[in-house]
């Protein structure tokens, strides 16, 4: 792997970042207000598809991208009059607000473009495009030739739409916000106890309403990114899981704004790897070592706690050594014998390389990688006690 | 001038929760520069006047006077605004936040957060020296004991100006000593010309601090007076509307052979507090052993390793034979097995299914009994619902009516709903958390009886309760508990409320005479490991 | 005294929720250009207008009634298993192995043997993500999100590499053998002359679901197991206070509920009327789950009028869409719409309803 190869992965990487980490720093604002939303998902979408449904009648794009903001707060004030005002199951909400969105976006497209639930493509004015800062190459045939400074600077740094920068701009805003306002102040009080607040005359309600306003106002940016940068133009369900995924990455930044930054940004290079290397070949025995490594870190782990750890960790152990015997014994033939089956290359099946960020997000909330404290009157809604 | 506007002024105030009438037609006088009491019983509706006051709820009718001006409270912004603060009896700080923060939250003096916290730090220095009211400003809430806490709340009210401030039951989670500190800043507070509303249903407080004193009953204020010229006994009398017993009615114990030996019983938390000490203790039959203490000293997890679902090192001998207290049968079934029975501390949290009927919370725990089932399978339902039934006549739960779900029975009839299951089981050993708890008159009497009969048949009971009357009134024994460890056993004869007020500061040679600075530190010493709420 | 008479609970709450969902989804189709009124005949003659429609409305019943009781079962243990669209995949893969590789001699013990693995693997789909949530504290939501979409990859992969006979073009499973094919309700209709259910796959395993039915109201309200994982489900604290293990009730209800997904994989693989399993085989259906057993308020009657409901949707939704422009999608959004009435906003509907009734009862007590 040459170096503009890396410096091109850690382009994707950013690329792949920006969309969650909005979504996880909305998340973010949400969930440290005490408002638990597993709805980013449906405004990223509502959003995507109204941004570019709106840059396409228009012709502008900002003007699409301040309508997909608007759907996406709209999205946000429903789920905020179900868990704010009538003190509801925030998960339901979320839940049907993902449905919703993706139901209505493909209607709609359709009643409105007839191709098929997605929206015509975009150009132009209608489109986010790369900025080229000064001296920046443009071409790719210039890039690889070019020294690893020039690559850094014209591949890296230089060719992102504007929403990269603000994405990137909007964490030191959020630590700003949090941690050096009064707003901040009382949203992050609002999350741990909204008791606190009110007795001290602040509206709880009104708070948390600001709160899911920002959220809305994060996931639409989000989402007119995805469908006006990224794309050019909404299709069904396009989002592809980023607000779960940006849950999870929150959860793992332990609702700080630095730290979501970096977990998106590993997320991000997971999505990068994806695309870029479709056909990932292993040695038979790097995957026994894998397979069989991490079973016998479950079974240790388990044997020093309960039966039922024992019976889970044990059985899931089972099943790993049993696929990793079955790939070898698969590599072996006429010709190849146990020993040499062992260096033999097989392909790494692509639907799960596209399930790893799945799979890394469960190890994530297993909390194997560090206890995270959720904010303490998350989830919950507020009454007012005597 | 002479004649100077009451601070408060109260007039015809109302309020209905649906068909309960919490407040009825309450008019009431509080004059600056003093400090009033409010005493009466839980449920009296106390606690609603004064959140009207603050502005949490709004009155049906009723005129609100603050020194003579007709004044709207629509909110605590309003409440706060009139000169009114608040100390609630949960406290209500943001845990993870330092003392800084909560003091600022909520009355910063602009949009950014830096010179708001500047300005709180030189006036908090201000307020301490001219209260005593000292407290590190950097500080993190849930590291600091609860005395602090209180100190916190209060720092809070001065901070914005109030001068009433209202203190809701400020001395159930403190200590004799630290009651006693807290009453000299409330003296100061006064001094300086602060009006104190003080609620409370411990009448030694009443007498020890306040100049007037009203009471209410049944939503209503029956009647206001000067401390001076009232009683103890007199109050009380008020409070119920009959004379009552102030002590229990038993005969002497009449202990034999040990049920319940513990040894050395130690409980560290998740987060790694050691919660229980070296704790040793035994009951024997026909004996009730009381535990004393400040809540949050180790005894609710005492309760809770005994009741089976809280691991712990050490020994428990039941009857003479050893108690799981970690592995598979360390659980509240096992327990029950072993002949032991729990009245949890906490009814609406443990002792009772809230949503569930009053006859599937009869079966709660005991689910298991032979008698309840049906086939292998099926539970049978209309057994228990028969003795739900049978239940609830002899203890006369009201209304009788098993179908009916336990939220919404009252406080007292939800204790007995759960007193009935457990004594009823005939165990032996009775382990009884707060028994009295948000319970009316009648019901604690009715409680307290069933107990001392249960003892009355030779079994044994370990009594926890934060209140020392009931301490002193109902046991044959009493340990008190101080930071996770048991301090010291006494006899209910041979000791006195002073006495056990220091051992529950953690002081235990007791025959000398302490300050209050002794206490603080140790109190402090003790540190975030006491500050656990019950 | 409660606040509200049962009936009105039971009845007039979903009724109205389930209106203002209507009156939400007849904007949508106004919003679309699409005549309300119109649309609305259209879906109701697509479900039940011919006996083939008919019969799949019933045949999408059947498996909504198998995922709406998952995911109650574990609601009443105050748990939210989203994953029902995975387990019933994986249910599907388990009904696939045992079909075709077990010689069964008669579709009755191939129907008890393919059932059981359906329900198997549907259960073992969950046991990671309950396991998780009792011991670690993981959250149940992520986390069977998360197993929905690695169990499509592993079933894409299967369907495409492992389990695909050499040759066949679909991502599919090669089609059963014959005497795995569950008898189709218009078969046994057949017996009595009747031509009721067309050509429709609505087959024998709607009685399966209709049993499960009486076993999760049995299981729920009349057994200790089902008496616990309520007591669980209403308050953790008193579960612990009463020797209720936490960990076995997460543990066990979620593999109910992971079995009764799972199990709704024998009317969609062994039912159909080619039976094989093929790719996207559970079509949303583990997340119309959520939907009626929000609406059915957990109880097994509810959910069956639910899933009738969802069923109809279902059907005329898909038939509604030939004959229109208007997508399939329509039905998701009427599904996110009752979610959100009957689940998210069902104060909002209660709390006008509950005044409603405290007043006409004051009202009654001050004429007395």
């Amino acid at each position: 792997m040459d170096f503009f190869t890396i410096v091109q992965l850690g382009d994707a990487s950013i690329r792949m970042a920006i969309p969650l980490l909005l979504a996880c720093l909305a998340g973010l604002f949400s969930e440290r207000a005490g408002i638990f939303d597993i709805g980013l998902e449906g405004k990223m979408l509502a959003a995507a598809f109204l941004s570019a449904a709106v840059s396409f009648s228009t012709g502008s794009v900002w003007v699409g991208l301040f309508a997909g903001i608007g759907i996406s707060i709209v999205l946000s004030i429903i789920h905020g009059l179900a868990s704010i005002t009538f003190r509801g199951n925030q998960l339901i909400s979320g839940v049907a607000i993902n449905f919703f969105a993706a139901g209505l976006t493909v209607v709609i497209a359709q009643g409105w473009f007839k191709q098929g639930g997605r929206t015509p493509s975009l150009s132009g004015a209608a489109r986010f495009d790369g900025l080229d800062f000064p001296g920046a190459l443009t071409r790719v045939r210039d890039k690889m030739q070019a020294s690893p400074g020039m690559q850094f600077y014209s591949e890296f740094v230089s060719g992102h739409s504007i929403l990269v920068y603000i994405g990137l701009l909007t964490v030191p805003l959020t630590w700003w916000v949090l941690y050096r306002t009064r707003f901040g102040l009382r949203l992050r009080a609002v999350g741990e106890a909204p008791e606190a607040v009110d007795t001290a005359g602040i509206s709880v309600v009104r708070l948390r309403y600001a709160a899911v306003i920002i959220c809305g106002i994060l996931c639409g940016i989000a989402g007119a990114y995805l469908s006006t940068a990224v794309q050019a133009g909404f299709t069904k369900d396009m989002t592809a899981n980023r607000g779960f995924i940006a849950l999870a990455a929150l959860i793992f930044a332990k609702w700080r704004p630095w730290y979501a930054l970096g977990a998106c940004l590993l997320f991000g290079l997971f999505f990068a790897i994806d695309n870029r290397f479709q056909n990932i070949q292993l040695q038979v025995i790097w995957i026994m070592v894998l397979l069989v490594g991490a079973s016998i870190a479950m079974t240790v782990y388990a044997l020093r706690r309960e039966k039922i750890d024992v019976l889970v960790l044990g059985g899931l152990s089972a099943v790993l050594t049993a696929v990793a015997i079955m790939t070898w014994v698969g590599s072996t033939g006429e010709d190849i014998g146990a020993i040499a089956a062992l260096f033999e290359t097989v392909k790494v099946p692509s639907q799960l390389i596209q399930s790893l960020p799945y799979l890394f997000v469960v190890i994530v909330l297993a909390g194997f990688v560090g206890k995270a404290i959720p904010p303490r009157a998350g989830g919950e809604p507020y009454i007012k006690e005597r | 001038m002479t004649t100077t506007a009451p601070a408060i002024e109260l007039k015809g105030i109302s309020k209905a929760f649906g068909p309960v009438q919490a407040n009825k037609d309450i008019s009431i006088r509080v004059m600056p520069g003093t400090v009033h009491g409010i005493i009466g019983e839980n449920g009296a509706g106390k606690s609603t006047l004064m959140s009207i006051l603050y502005g949490f709820y709004k009155a049906d009718a009723g005129e609100i006077f603050i020194h003579g001006q007709k004044t709207e409270i629509p909110d605590s912004q309003a409440a706060i605004a009139a000169g009114i603060g608040m100390v609630f009896q949960h406290f209500k700080l943001v845990q993870n936040f330092s003392v800084l923060e909560n003091v600022v939250l909520g009355a910063e003096d602009g949009a950014m957060l830096r010179p708001s916290l500047a300005k709180a730090r030189e006036q908090l220095k201000t307020l301490a020296e001219e209260y005593e009211l000292h407290v590190d400003p950097d500080a993190i809430i849930e590291d600091i004991g609860v005395g602090m806490q209180q100190r916190v709340e209060i720092l809070k009210a001065l901070y914005r100006q109030a001068d009433i401030l209202i203190l809701d039951e400020p001395t159930g989670v403190l200590t004799p000593a630290e009651a006693d500190q807290l009453f000299r800043i409330l003296g100061r507070l006064k001094d300086e010309g602060k009006t104190i509303i003080l609620i409370t249903h411990k009448l030694r407080e009443i007498m020890d601090i306040t100049d007037t004193v009203s009471v209410m009953r049944r939503g209503e204020m029956t009647s206001t007076v000067k401390t001076s010229d009232t009683s103890p006994a007199d109050l009380a009398e008020r409070m119920v509307g009959r004379k009552v017993l102030l002590r229990v009615d038993k005969q002497p114990a009449q202990p034999k052979e040990t049920i319940l030996d513990v040894k050395g019983l130690n409980v560290t938390d998740e987060a790694g507090v050691h919660r229980l000490k070296d704790v040793s203790f035994n009951i024997k039959a026909g004996e009730i052993l009381g535990i004393a203490g400040v809540s949050g000293n180790g005894q609710s997890e005492l309760l809770e390793v005994l009741g089976g679902y809280t691991k712990a090192n050490g020994e428990i001998l039941m009857n003479g034979a050893p108690i799981d207290l970690t592995g598979a049968t360390s659980d509240g079934q096992s327990r029950r097995a072993r002949g032991i029975a729990h009245v949890p501390e906490d009814r609406h949290h443990e002792g009772l299914i809230l949503e569930f009927s009053a006859w599937e919370n009869t079966a709660f725990g005991y689910h298991h009994d032979p008698k309840y089932q049906r086939s292998n399978i099926l539970m049978d339902n209309a057994a228990i619902l028969q003795d739900a039934q049978e239940k609830m006549d002899r203890f006369d739960v009201r209304p009788p009516n098993p179908q009916l779900a336990a939220k919404n029975f009252s406080g007292g009839n939800q204790q007995k709903i759960v007193v009935a299951r457990e004594i009823e089981r005939d165990p032996d050993l009775l382990l009884v958390g707060q028994p009295t708890r948000g319970v009316d008159i009648g019901a604690i009497e009715f409680i307290h009886q069933q107990i001392v009969a249960l003892r009355d048949k030779g079994k044994a009971i370990l009594l926890v309760s934060v209140e020392l009357d009931e301490i002193m009134g109902l046991s044959d024994r009493i340990a008190v508990m101080f930071d996770g460890q048991i301090m010291g056993e006494r006899l209910p004869a041979e000791t006195d409320e002073k006495e056990l007020g220091l051992l529950m500061a953690g002081v235990t040679d007791t025959d000398k005479p302490h300050t209050i600075e002794e206490i603080e530190q140790n109190l402090a010493h003790a540190g975030a490991g006491a500050t656990k709420e019950v | 005294m409660d606040k509200m008479p049962k009936w009105a609970d039971v009845v007039l709450v979903p009724v109205v929720s389930l209106l203002l969902a209507a009156i939400i989804s007849v904007i949508v189709f106004v919003a679309v250009g699409q005549n309300p009124w119109e649309a609305l005949k259209l879906m109701a003659y697509g479900a039940v207008g011919t006996s083939d429609f008919l019969g799949y409305t019933l045949f999408y019943a059947t498996n909504f009634i198998f995922t709406g009781l998952a995911v109650a079962v574990a609601f009443h243990a105050s748990l939210f298993n989203i994953g029902g669209e995975g387990q019933v995949l994986l249910g599907g893969l388990g009904a696939a192995i045992v079909c075709l590789f077990v010689p069964w001699p008669h579709w009755t013990l191939a129907l008890i043997g393919g059932g059981l693995a359906a329900a198997v693997f549907g259960a073992l789909w969950v046991v990671i993500p309950a396991y998780l949530q009792a011991r670690r504290g993981s959250h149940i939501v992520i986390t069977t999100i998360m197993f929905n979409f690695m169990a499509s990859g592993l079933l894409v992969y299967m369907l495409s590499d492992a389990l695909r006979p050499e040759g066949q073009m679909q991502t599919a499973t090669a089609i059963f053998p014959d005497r795995t094919h569950l008898p189709s309700l218009n078969d046994v209709a057949g017996l009595f002359g009747s031509d009721l259910f067309g050509r429709s796959p609505v087959n024998v395993s709607i009685f399966i679901a209709l049993a499960a039915c009486v076993g999760v109201w049995l299981l729920i309200w009349h057994t200790r197991l089902g008496y616990q994982i309520r007591a669980f489900g209403q308050s953790e604290s008193a579960a612990k206070y009463a020797g209720i293990s936490a960990v076995n009730i997460t543990m066990i209800a979620l593999l109910i509920s992971g079995g009764l997904a799972g199990m709704m994989a024998v009317n969609n693989t062994m039912g159909i009327n080619t039976p094989q399993l093929v790719d996207n085989a559970a079509g949303g259906a583990g997340f119309i789950g959520i939907a009626v057993a929000l609406m059915g308020r957990n109880h097994p009657v509810g959910i069956i009028i639910a899933a009738l409901l969802f069923g109809a949707l279902y059907q005329g939704g898909a038939e509604l869409s030939a004959a229109t422009s208007i997508p399939v999608q329509i039905v998701v959004v009427i599904q996110a719409l009752v979610i959100m009435f009957t689940g998210a906003l069902d104060q909002m509907v209660r709390s006008p309803i509950e005044k409603m009734f405290m007043r006409r009862s004051r009202a009654a007590a001050a004429g007395e």
